[in-house]
């Protein structure tokens, strides 16, 4: 029987708080989040791994924590989903590719070990693009995930598990990796709070590489605040990893409660003029309301932005092409046995790698090509170059920039599959963001025509996090009702695909 | 053909690349023990096998070691930035090998040799180490194998990859530049030197062209060169053939070759147009080296002596300009053991210079381990009880060894093995006796017979069981002349 002060779902700082106080046990929390799974999960597919036995175990764990009087963490007994990309210890970890299916990481994710020591626990793995490579988690080897707002929609991607498990309500919190969007755009098609950190914020040892100099772990939450706090506990210096910032964060859950007032805010036109007329009255009317906040609003154009698209395109599957080499064969994942050791990698490759993953590899490693590197990849950076410039010209006028985080909202499922151009951009506006290392959130704001959740996304200068969160909270605040997650997900019809 | 066939109207040109395994601890990138010779895939984690999600973080003391490298070869450090140098092969983890490229951490040095040939040093850069395969079937190499087994303990382990300028023409002077770099790689730490177990692996670039033109001929690069004199006979055999085929009016190959041990002869692995395109490009899981002027300095003070200093300081220590092959030979050794400062110590105590170094290339070489940390003032001891004739070399010869296993006094090991001096008296009269018995080589003596000598003074200490001093016995003899 279920009681408002029993209720689930409910926000991660809640639950925490219950269960610290001893009001509710975490093994309780973690029944009813398996309850709410077991109601949705077959329609949305948003995991490709459960682990309800150790999720049960690391509950009571928890429980006897809080019985000892012992401090059981931020997170204590929050339920929490992990893109399937990042290492588990003993639990299956497959990037939803085939290449890897059955593959027992021997060791944790830096970020696994710091939310598990900050009391949250891990429910399960979720599905995403096979290697984080797409926008509609329709690359899965596993089958996509559905949108929960709308079954026949994408829920975005490539982390599109964790974004519907949020929304949907089966987990409060969710881990992401954002690479040109992958967090921001999956969040703003469910209708839900996801963060990019600032490149090197948030360790990415135990994060199975894609692009290592864009890819970048975050939060996804149904709050502001929940997303911050979770923020908190994965970001901060980490010896494993040469590129992670050896700087103490600053405290960011005390970020929504400073309003904006004062706050220069610049909105980025260049964006609006390619986005669809949801998307821009959203951030127009964004913009309107944290003017009213006491915020100085303008208008900015930074055209430099939009050649990110190009840059990243060669940049990414560049880095892919060389980090997806080691999926040989020989070590671990799968193999298909054949005559001699080239004719194994080629026929496990050819086995293990889905099309679009391919397409990557074969774009990058052309582009690094001897005759061809100046052109492509060479070329490539230095508009990285003038991406990151332009940024920083802006930011000497603002402190954090404004847009829409997708140029739509959730497409159908199979609208883009066919045209990969087109499916690029849908990351048109994240991708500057991960070109500069910048930090970026979406928040959500408005409802479209149609009734789907519409993102605004707010842009920062790195290690900018905490007037981003301002700007969140006060986008929040006065964001559309209903579009705020989670939401009692629309089942299936049976006639989607 | 030979050498000298070849040298009327041909020249070798040779350039050598030289990994040199540095001896840190642990690997380049992770906590993993860098040993040789441990049970297979035993010092291995995530980082060095590349499983997914891995990520690597750079060994400050092998950057140390590679600055040492570099300082100790003359060249400059400068900023650096790592690379992936992309190509598949299954002993190597993640499919890539992190290496330098454009950016190397040691530039524009270089070694001078004992016959004057400076060889320039184009640069000295840090890399990893693969995995050992083991093939087995077929002849011992991937293709054709029935299996390979993959040893990933040497996977990581730091190298230092030093590739000299095309400045060697024989395969003497190679020989000699290795074995230099060897002496320098020791001395500054950086190695273990060994060769044998693969701490020091040399590639050779070679071409040949005729003598007086100022064109490099194509070249070939020679692998699988295991010991010196692998690198001498592959050059050798690699020049012949090379020339063999330029005289006869074709072209050399610009290629890969294997050379055979066993055969004596290199045999191609791949050519140009079957080279990998290795895709470099910046390493982005790792951040640019940037070493400050004080800490480059901080590692110069840390080296001490480089062997061609210490050969100098020995020079001068017996004597130089007069310097016979034998005694710099002894320099070498000595310089080679780590023993010259052991000498430098004696002699500050007073000891024969020549003498000592004589008693230490060729005696307490033979234990440099003990050597290397006996008492110097018991070794000035022992010098001096010789120098003096208070005993003879044969005698100090054991004295030296009972020291260099026991650490004991000089002089109660003369006495525990009854070695008192022989008075002048009682050598006078074991000279008489040995003239006694043996009147016809004395009388040869007598005539002038230099080397009959020899076989007297044996005698000689034949009959005072080895307490005679020669230099004593000489000069009787001399008197009685």
């Amino acid at each position: 029987m279920s009681t408002p002060s029993d209720s689930y779902p409910r926000p991660a700082l809640e639950i925490a708080s219950l269960v610290r106080s001893g009001t509710m046990s975490a093994r309780h929390v973690v029944e009813q989040c398996f309850a709410r799974i077991s109601e949705y999960e077959d329609d949305i597919h948003a995991f490709n791994t459960l682990v309800k036995d150790a999720a049960l175990h690391d509950a009571e764990r928890v429980d006897r924590l809080v019985a000892d009087g012992v401090d059981a963490g931020a997170l204590a007994g929050v339920p929490i989903a992990i893109k399937d990309n990042m290492c588990t210890r003993g639990i299956e970890t497959t990037c939803s590719s085939r290449i890897l299916q059955g593959w027992l990481p021997p060791y944790d994710a830096t970020v696994v070990k710091r939310v598990r020591e900050a009391g949250a626990i891990i429910v399960g793995k979720t599905n995403l693009d096979e290697f984080a490579m797409g926008s509609s988690t329709e690359n899965s080897a596993f089958g996509p995930t559905k949108n929960p707002w709308d079954p026949s929609r994408v829920p975005g991607g490539s982390s599109g598990g964790s974004a519907a498990a949020v929304a949907s309500g089966m987990t409060p919190l969710a881990l992401g990796s954002d690479t040109g969007g992958s967090i921001r755009q999956p969040a703003a098609l469910c209708g839900v709070v996801g963060i990019k950190p600032t490149y090197g914020l948030v360790s990415r040892y135990g994060l199975v590489a894609f692009a290592s100099s864009l890819d970048q772990i975050g939060p996804f939450a149904n709050t502001v605040a929940d997303a911050a706090t979770c923020l908190q506990i994965i970001a901060g210096h980490d010896e494993a990893d040469s590129t992670s910032i050896d700087k103490t964060p600053p405290h960011y859950a005390d970020a929504a409660s400073k309003g904006v007032v004062g706050l220069r805010i610049g909105v980025i036109e260049d964006f609006l003029s390619d986005a669809n007329p949801g998307c821009v009255d959203a951030v127009r009317r964004g913009a309107e309301a944290l003017a009213s906040f006491g915020a100085n609003v303008d208008d900015v154009s930074i055209p430099e932005l939009m050649d990110g698209l190009d840059a990243y395109y060669l940049i990414a599957p560049a880095e892919a092409s060389s980090n997806l080499a080691r999926y040989d064969g020989v070590r671990y994942g799968l193999r298909v046995p054949a005559s001699d050791v080239s004719s194994m990698n080629n026929a496990t490759r050819s086995a293990g790698f889905g099309q679009e993953v391919k397409r990557r590899i074969m774009l990058g490693t052309y582009a690094l090509s001897a005759g061809y590197y100046d052109a492509y990849y060479g070329q490539a950076q230095r508009i990285r170059t003038l991406v990151a410039r332009a940024f920083s010209r802006a930011y000497e006028r603002f402190d954090v920039l404004l847009g829409p985080t997708t140029p739509s909202p959730a497409f159908g499922i199979g609208a883009k599959i066919s045209d990969p151009l087109e499916m690029y951009l849908s990351d048109l506006f994240t991708i500057p963001s991960n070109l500069a290392g910048h930090p970026a959130m979406s928040v959500p704001f408005a409802l479209s025509d149609e009734g789907l959740p519409v993102g605004v996304q707010v842009l920062a200068n790195a290690l900018g996090e905490v007037d981003m969160l301002r700007v969140g909270a006060a986008l929040e605040s006065a964001a559309a009702p209903g579009v705020r997650g989670p939401i009692e997900p629309r089942k299936s019809t049976g006639a989607v695909r | 053909m030979s050498a000298s066939d070849r040298g009327d109207s041909f020249e070798v040109v040779i350039g050598l690349e030289v990994h040199c395994e540095l001896a840190t601890s642990t690997k380049l990138f992770c906590s993993c023990a860098n040993a040789f010779g441990d049970e297979p895939n035993t010092n291995i984690c995530p980082v060095c096998l590349g499983l997914p999600g891995s990520l690597p973080v750079l060994n400050k003391k092998a950057v140390e070691l590679a600055m040492r490298i570099g300082l100790a070869l003359n060249c400059s450090i400068v900023p650096s930035t790592f690379a992936r140098k992309n190509y598949f092969y299954p002993d190597m983890p993640k499919d890539y090998q992190i290496s330098q490229y454009d950016e190397p951490i040691n530039v524009n040095g270089y070694v001078d040799l004992a016959d004057g040939t400076r060889v320039g040093i184009v640069r000295a850069h840090i890399e990893e180490d693969t995995g050992k395969s083991t093939h087995i079937g077929g002849k011992g190499r991937i293709q054709g194998a029935d299996y390979s087994l993959i040893d990933y303990n040497r996977a990581g382990v730091p190298l230092v990859e030093i590739v000299s300028a095309p400045d060697i023409r024989s395969s003497e002077q190679a020989r000699a530049y290795v074995s230099e770099l060897r002496s320098i790689l020791v001395a500054v730490g950086a190695s273990d030197g060994r060769m044998e177990e693969g701490s020091l692996r040399v590639d050779a670039n070679i071409s040949v062209r005729p003598l007086g033109s100022e064109v490099f001929g194509t070249r070939t690069e020679v692998k699988n060169l295991n010991s010196l004199r692998s690198l001498g006979r592959a050059i050798e055999f690699e020049a012949d053939r090379q020339v063999a085929i330029v005289t006869s009016g074709e072209r050399v190959v610009q290629e890969t070759r294997h050379f055979e041990e066993n055969q004596g002869v290199t045999s191609s692995m791949r050519s140009k147009e079957e080279a990998n395109d290795y895709r470099y490009f910046p390493e982005p899981d790792l951040v640019p080296l940037r070493p400050d002027d004080a800490f480059v300095e901080s590692i110069r003070a840390g080296i001490g002596l480089l062997p061609a200093q210490r050969r100098e300081r020995l020079n001068a220590l017996v004597g130089a300009g007069e310097l016979t092959s034998s005694l710099s030979g002894q320099v070498a050794t000595t310089v080679d053991l780590g023993l010259d400062d052991l000498v430098a110590d004696v002699v500050k105590l007073g000891a024969n210079p020549r003498l000592a170094l004589a008693r230490t290339a060729n005696e307490a070489a033979r234990h440099p381990e003990q050597a290397r940390s006996l008492d110097a003032a018991l070794y000035a001891q022992l010098i001096g009880l010789e120098s003096r004739g208070e005993i003879s070399a044969t005698q100090a010869k054991v004295i030296l060894d009972e020291l260099c296993a026991t650490g004991e006094d000089p002089r109660a090991i003369a006495q525990r093995l009854g070695y008192e001096a022989l008075g002048d008296d009682a050598l006078e009269q074991a000279i008489d006796a040995v003239i006694e018995a043996s009147p016809a080589e004395w009388t040869r003596f007598l005539a002038g017979d230099e080397r009959v000598a020899q076989f007297l003074l044996g005698k000689v200490m034949k009959e005072t069981k080895g307490k005679a001093n020669g230099k004593a016995v000489a000069e009787s003899f001399a008197r009685r002349k």
